[in-house]
């Protein structure tokens, strides 16, 4: 990668960074007069100049791609609106049915994910997910407590394929 | 106005959901055994119930939209009603999480069904 080029990508990347901070200066300010979006200018510049590394970790990988890991993490947060809307129904079943209905457990899981973010990802995924919830994660195991037994069958892999799939290199 | 009543319909139904799923929660909160599954019942109980009742608030905003000219601080208020859910749907199964950890970490007992039931005490015998 020659010189120019890296130098294209951060460019890139703070237009990124400033046009997104500057979207959320016109939501939540709702103003739009002369005055009020100067001052957004002059304060989402300062942000990007001194700050704009803290939002993307890995900042050589191309812009396309990033932008086609956003889309794919859209549909992933859909799908997993769906999944809390199931583990919700999961659990009011639970609430209101008869004690011998839970059998609470812990087990270790394994995964392959490397990332802090992807991490992340998945262990909140497995919160919202039915019946199980992320205890502790030590490395790359993660020890999930299960409040049934249908709750614990239903961790197969299929999750953290899903994100690794968004985030295949 | 038929636009206006459809729309507070489908926000109280909403709203109404959100509150089925809180009432779940404070339920499982009273009847489950111990620390660990009532944090269950809290954790995904109250993600579901406010993002529903956000949203529910945020389709109540349509109710008297007429043109996008004239109304469109509306949508605002909408794009910030749904800045509130993303943070809800990151932060509490976060808290969740480290409300679990900080559980365990402080020697509160889960109670499983059989002691082969915990890989936890299995890899961490001396707590």
């Amino acid at each position: 990668m020659d010189d120019s080029m890296t130098k294209n990508g951060r460019n890139g990347y703070r237009v990124l960074v400033f046009s997104l901070l500057m979207i959320a200066w016109v939501i939540f300010s709702g103003l739009i007069d002369g005055f009020h979006l100067s001052l957004g200018l002059i304060s989402c510049g300062i942000v990007t100049w001194m700050s704009s590394d803290l939002l993307f970790e890995n900042r050589w990988m191309p812009l396309r791609k990033r932008i086609r890991q956003g889309f794919l993490l859209g549909f992933y947060f859909l799908w997993l609106i769906w999944q809390v809307i199931l583990s919700n129904i999961h659990l009011l079943k639970l609430a209101f049915g008869p004690r011998s209905a839970l059998s609470p457990q812990i087990i270790k899981f394994e995964s392959n994910l490397e990332s802090d973010f992807e991490k992340f990802l998945l262990a909140n995924s497995i919160t919202l997910t039915p019946g199980t919830v992320t205890m502790k994660i030590i490395g790359q195991t993660f020890y999930i407590h299960a409040i049934s037994d249908i709750a614990a069958d239903g961790l197969d892999g299929e999750m953290e394929r899903r994100i690794a799939k968004i985030f295949a290199r | 106005m038929i636009q206006e009543t459809i729309i507070t319909i489908i926000s109280a139904l909403f709203i109404l959901a959100g509150l089925i799923f809180f009432l779940g929660a404070a339920m499982g909160l009273l009847r489950f055994p111990d620390f660990y599954t009532r944090m269950h019942a809290a954790g995904k109980g109250d993600t579901l119930s406010s993002l529903l009742v956000v949203l529910g608030f945020a389709i109540y905003q349509l109710h008297d939209f007429t043109s996008i000219q004239s109304d469109w601080p509306v949508i605002l208020v909408i794009f910030k009603l749904l800045a509130i859910c993303t943070f809800i749907m990151i932060t509490s199964p976060t808290s969740t999480h480290a409300l679990m950890n900080a559980g365990w970490e402080d020697d509160i007992e889960p109670e499983v069904k059989g002691k082969e039931a915990n890989d936890l005490a299995k890899d961490f015998p001396e707590k």
